[in-house]
This record gives structure tokens, sequence and C-alpha cells, in this order.
């Protein structure tokens, strides 16, 4: 009697597993499908091998001047040339390792405390909110034997970042008071809090800038002379504090009345009700809330071009207007649309990631 | 820092305020201290007393600055003579008219554009949120390509990028890319030619009401014969067919009341027509792509929002798929995506404002601009400026609440 052996199954049709398989399914699963694939792909084609053509096979990289540019592609000389200025602005070169300190010690704080294996948080967040502003300030703008560089010889990526730090590490104690100001049982002071919150949301930033820039200086005594940079930085802080608020409320407001009850119950104190029970547990519900107003207070200090600061912006604007270097709106616009892309795009990456983090399976 | 704040008061109580905590006086002054309503009153006192002082102090500092200075106050200037010309009026100006009119100007320039970016941008941000959602990879990809890399790129940046880069390639006037002979694009601007009344007018327009009435009162009818016999009427394409019908028999009847004024190439530039000014298509291509990621990121997160159980009872029950989204899907996602698309037109209309750096002639630009320079009344057109936003602001999201408490969903 022979013993029953079983035929080896056949494999899979070639058209249903491996590369062909998946762009069945995926690429041509009905008429309608294809069509799409087949006209994206046509668009994505004609689009982009121009561009790369342009931007990358076509372009001249190294050079001194405008002639070094005859390749008809692209012309990084542009931003080659003028690099230093766009990060630094009028910054006085023999001091670039002022601002290349600060950065780096920014870097540090920042792996330091973003990164969860290292220990020490607490001492590197004390750290970071008291000793780095100070530390920074004297390496940026000068004293303790440093020469003193004025703020209108800051600019470009630098001051882009400056701006960006300070408005979002003032706004947040701001609005968190803001926000607890606005859920009080007092009814002046939630008064007073909501008004201030709508206001400043409601009107755009430029307007606030420009009554930084115009209307500012008359609410001093004689006060003309408040530093430009300043000023811009006081409408930055008004307005991004007023936008924290509302993050911080919503954090407030998505933590369960039990938490308030309980810790009322226990007998606390406002104050240790909400720095031991509310804030530690919202602040993990805000945290990608923050991050995403960081990214967009980060794109909006580009506004400060209006009122006459040059930042990034700023600096590659000034310089398509030199004669020398006239035609390459598209090359500087891009360097800059870059810049920023990369700056905002991984702070989404380490929201997102954040969130799933801190997602400790509470959500409902 | 609870801790410090309670130490705070325990060192006011025990030695700024020892006679307070003495037990013989318990029932006095004590008692009104750690008394809840006397103490938010003290507070609220406080603040209020605080603030009236700081802006006093404000007011102060203004009146002495302005004085110094030689600054008028008062709305006066806006009934004087402005003496400079706008390039897009949508109502009548010239030189000779007031400030106040500048700024009616202005006004009018800053809603045509956010009207049009809020249609604009919401069409394609669907498109956008629809697709990244597709069963194509591809489209797909594409989508979240898009969304990614134009989301996270300044508005502002993206304006200057049409308007320097983009716009700059089309051709001199001399040159213009032309349709038909009646609308011509260059470097200038779009060309397209402007309807303007003729004699029947008057009566073409009031058969057009007519037609609308008339499409009103076919969708009450379909909806009651709808709900008394449970037949279907295809109200949609019935509506489309009367308006249309009406629209184009209408014009041949009344004996065609609207002429065609054409743009026409006289010198360096062209005369007649409407004309679309670069500014406005920059600053309307920048507004709806950058709102448009934000709209597709809504839309996306509004229908994958919806659980995937709706799908399937809508198959047990039969459901197409036009139906399913129609019907099921849409509704509910709707109530997800009304409030933060609010804030994204509220958003938009704000960022309109970006129009002063390319020198399209909004509120800002003309009023805040242009006036400020002209008269240096700062104080009264910032305030101006900022209350007219303000009041945008404040009116749409007052309607969009009402409107979202009316879809919203009524629990218990």
């Amino acid at each position: 009697m022979s013993e029953f052996v079983p035929k080896p199954a056949r494999p899979a049709p070639i058209t249903e597993i491996g590369a062909i398989g998946w762009a069945r399914k995926n690429l041509f699963s009905s008429i309608p499908n294809t069509v799409i694939t087949l006209l994206t792909a046509y668009v994505l084609w004609s689009v982009l091998v121009p561009f790369l053509g342009w931007a990358f096979v076509n372009a001249d990289w190294v050079g001194s001047s405008r002639a070094d540019c005859t390749s008809g592609g692209a012309c990084w000389v542009f931003i080659s040339v003028r690099f230093n200025l766009f990060m630094y602005g009028f910054y006085p070169e023999d001091s670039y390792w002022r601002p290349n300190l600060a950065f780096i010690l920014l870097i540090g704080f920042l792996i330091w405390l973003s990164i969860p294996r290292i220990p020490f948080k607490k001492l590197g967040a004390i750290l970071a909110l008291t000793v780095y502003p100070v530390l920074a300030y004297v390496l940026l703008y000068g004293g303790f034997g440093l020469e003193v560089i004025p703020t209108h010889r800051w600019g470009g990526l630098m001051l882009t970042l400056v701006l960006a730090l300070i408005g979002i590490v003032v706004a947040i104690p701001i609005g968190v008071v803001l926000a607890l100001g606005r859920r009080s049982e007092m009814p002046v002071i939630r008064m007073v809090c909501v008004i201030f919150i709508e206001f400043w949301r409601g009107v755009p930033l430029i307007t606030i800038l420009f009554m930084a820039s115009v209307m500012l200086p008359l609410f001093f005594v004689g006060g003309t002379d408040a530093d430009k940079l300043m000023r811009a930085l006081i409408g930055i802080v008004m307005f991004q504090s007023a936008y924290m608020a509302e993050v911080v409320r919503g954090g407030l407001q998505a933590l369960s009345k039990g938490q308030f009850e309980g810790a009322d119950a226990l007998g606390l104190s406002y104050w240790q009700k909400m720095f031991l029970v509310v804030l530690p547990q919202a602040m993990k519900i805000m945290i990608p809330g923050i991050v995403n107003t960081l990214i967009s207070l980060f794109k909006d200090t580009s506004l400060i071009v209006i009122i006459g600061l040059l930042d990034i912006l700023g600096m590659v604007r000034q310089a398509l207007a030199d004669p020398a270097w006239l035609g390459y709106p598209a090359e500087g616009y891009l360097f800059v649309a870059f810049m920023f892309w990369i700056f905002c795009f991984s702070m989404s990456r380490y929201s997102i990631y954040l969130e799933n983090k801190l997602n400790t399976g509470h959500k409902r | 820092m609870c801790w410090s704040l309670r130490f705070c008061w325990a060192f006011l109580a025990v030695y700024g305020a020892d006679y307070i905590m003495n037990p013989n006086n318990r029932n006095g002054l004590s008692r009104l201290f750690y008394n809840p309503t006397a103490r938010s009153l003290f507070f609220q006192a406080l603040i209020l007393g605080l603030l009236l002082y700081f802006v006093m102090t404000i007011v102060g500092n203004v009146m002495t600055n302005l004085n110094q200075r030689g600054i008028s106050t008062g709305f006066g200037f806006l009934s004087q003579p402005a003496g400079f010309g706008i390039s897009q009026t949508l109502i009548e100006y010239n030189e000779t008219f007031t400030f106040g009119r500048t700024f009616f100007v202005g006004l009018l320039n800053t809603l045509l554009v956010s009207f049009l970016g809020v249609i604009a941008a919401t069409f394609l941000g669907v498109v956008v949120g629809i697709s990244r959602i597709s069963p194509n990879w591809l489209l797909r990809k594409i989508s979240m390509v898009y969304v990614e890399i134009l989301r996270n790129i300044p508005l502002l940046l993206q304006i200057f990028f049409w308007y320097y880069v983009v716009l700059q390639t089309l051709p001199r006037p001399r040159d213009s890319l032309s349709f038909g002979e009646s609308i011509f694009i260059n470097i200038r601007g779009v060309f397209v030619p402007k309807p303007v009344p003729d004699a029947g007018f008057s009566f073409y327009i009031a058969l057009l009401v007519a037609a609308v009435v008339a499409v009103v009162a076919l969708t009450i009818w379909a909806k009651r014969r709808m709900r008394d016999t449970g037949q279907q009427f295809p109200v949609f394409w019935t509506s489309i067919a009367i308006l249309f019908g009406t629209a184009v028999i209408g014009f041949f009847i009344t004996g065609r009341p609207i002429m065609l004024d054409y743009p026409e190439l006289r010198g360096l530039n062209f005369r007649g027509g409407i004309t679309i000014l670069p500014e406005l298509i920059a600053l309307w291509f920048a507004l709806t792509i950058y709102t448009s990621t934000y709209i597709g990121e809504i839309v996306r997160s509004g229908i994958e929002s919806v659980s995937h159980g709706q799908t399937e009872a809508c198959r047990a029950l039969g459901l197409n798929e036009g139906h399913r989204m129609k019907l099921v899907i849409l509704p509910q996602a709707m109530r997800v995506m009304i409030p933060p698309m609010t804030s994204q037109y509220l958003n938009l209309t704000k960022n309109s404002s970006l129009a002063t750096a390319i020198g399209y002639p909004d509120l800002v630009s003309v009023f805040a601009g242009t006036t400020l320079n002209q008269t240096g009344q700062a104080i009264e057109i910032i305030s101006m400026t900022m209350l007219v936003y303000l009041t945008i602001s404040l009116l749409v999201s007052a309607f969009m609440n009402w409107f979202n408490r009316r879809v919203a969903l009524v629990e218990r």
C-alpha cells in the first residue's frame, strides 16, 4: 500500500502576490482607480522631472559670483555666497561663535529633555528655564566682558529662533494663568481673562505687530526708544499667550470632574489642587497642543518682515533686491521654505511621537 | 510652588497679621480672613484696581505723548479727502473721496478675498481630505506629501512665492495669453469681459427671482410629498433645469439684456473689462492652498471619526456608496468637522491681512498702511482695524455656535 504523499500547495498566482499583486490591489483595483493612478503618475512625472532637473541636475553649486551660474538650472551660488548673512544677519563675523554656542547648548538641553532615557529631567528643566536664558542672553547680547551687540544687528535664522523660543517660553506661564483665570469662580477675574484671550485671538498677528510698532511707543513715558525687537516680542507674546491659554484650557477640560472633586475632598488648597493633581495630568494632554502652537508661532515669526525686522525671510528678500544678484527669487524663496520646513516638520513629528507615547490608555 | 505659596500664607497669618489669629478675636477679623466670599471679593477688587491703574497710566502717557508730538486726536480725519488712489475698488472711489471711504474700500477688498478663499479652500480641502483616505495608494501618498509640505511652510513665504516667482513668469501685456480674444492673462493680471446691464435687465432679474422662488416652492412640495406618501422626487436635477433654463431662455426672450465690455490692448496695458489684479490672484492662491491642507486634515479626521459599524450597517441595509456617504457618514462627520472648520475660516480671514506684504489693497494695507501714514493717527486707525477683525471673529463664531448646536448630537 503506497503512502499518501500530498502534493505541495501550488504557489499563489503571480498576479496576486509580490509587486504585481500589490499594484493590482492598491493601484489598479478598478477602472476609476486605474484612471486616477495613470493621471496622477502623469502629473507627478511632468512636474517632478523638470523640477529635479532644474534644482539638482542642471544646478550650479559652487562659485563666488553670478558669473559662475552658467548651466541654466538653479543658481545655488546665490545661497552659498550669503549663507552666513541668512543665518546670523549683520552679527559681527568674529562673534559667530556666540550664537553657535548658544544654539549648541540649546540642542543639548533639548536632547536632555526630549529623550526619555536620559535621567535628571527635573534638574534639566530647571537649568533650561533659569540658567540657560541668562546664559543665552549674555552670549547673544553681550556684557560680562563680551562685546555688546545691539539687537538691530541680529537677523537671519538666529532671530527667527530667538523670537520663537522667547515667545513660547514666556507665553506658557501667562497662558496657564489665563486659562486658570478663565475657569475661576470669581466673575471679575473670569471676565478679564475671557476678554483678554478673545481679544488677542480675534485679531490678526499683523495688526498686533503694527500696534506694537506704532502704538506701543505712545504707551510709555517719552519711551519712543524702546527696542524694536522688544516691541515685536511684546506683541508676539501677547498673541501667543492667548492661544496658549486655549491649549491649557483644552487640557483642563479633558480632565474628568472627579479629579477636581477628589482633590477638594482631600482638603487640598486651590494651588495644591492645581499643581499636585490637575496640571500634571493636564500637562500630558497639553504637550502636543503646545508643540503645535510652537510650530505655528515659528511660522508666524516670518511676519516681522512686515514691520522691518530682518529674520531669515527678510535677509533673503534683501539679498534678492541686490542689483548684482537680480533674478533668483525662486532659489531664495525655496531655500527659506526648506529651512522653515525642516524645523516645522521635525517638530510636528515629535508631537505625533509624544502623543503616541503619552497615550496611557485613558483615551476614550 | 504650592508649598512656598502656602508658607506665604502662613507667614502672613502668623507674623504679619498676628492679631487676626488671636483666639480672642476668632469671631471678628479672622473669620473675615478665612471667609471664601470675602476673600474672593478682595481679590477681585484688587485685580480691578490694578487694571484700572494700569489703563489710567497708559491713557495718561498716551495723552502726554500725543500732546508733545502735536498729533491730533479724534475721528475727524475720516471726513477729510484722502488724496491717494487705490488699485482695486469694489465701490466707487477716487482721490477726492474721504479717508472714511478708504476704510470701506479696504474692508470690501478684505471680504472679497476672504470669501473667494473660503470657497476655494473648502473645495480643495475636501478633495485633499478624501484623497488622503482613497483606496488608491499613489493618490493617498501624494496628498499626504502635499499636506506635509505646504502646511509646514509659512503662509507669508507662500504668498511671496506665488507673487514674485510664479506670476512673474507670465508674459507681458503685448504677448498676453488669450482665450477666445476675450480673456487675457499677462503679468498685469487677468482681464475678463465685464457684463453691462442693458434695456430689459430688470425684467430679466425679475424672471430669475421667480425661478428661485419656484425652486424653493418645489423643494418644500417634494419634501411634504415624501413625508406623506414616501415617493421621492428628483429635486436637485429639476431645480438645476429650472434655473439654468430660465437663465438661458429668459436671456433671449428679454432681448439679450446684458452687454459685454471686452478688454482691449491700448498702449502698454488693457483697458475696459474687469481686471483681476495679480496681487489678488497670488493672495487667493496662497490662502487657498495653505488653508486647504488644514481643511483636508479636518475632513479626513472627521470621516475617520465615524465608526466603521456605521458603514457595515449601511451595507446591511443595502444603501449604495453615494447614499452611504450622503445620508449616514457625512452628517455624522459634520458634527466633528464644524468647530475646527470655523476656526480655519476665521484664520483665513485674519491671514488675508498678509495682503499688505504684496500690496493688495485690503483693510490693513489701505487703512492701517496708507491712511495711517498720511494722517499719523495710529491709535484710532489701529483700533478701528482691530475692531473690524474682532467683530468678524465674534459674528462668525456666534453664527457657527448656533449652527453647531443645531447639528450637534442631542444626548439624554
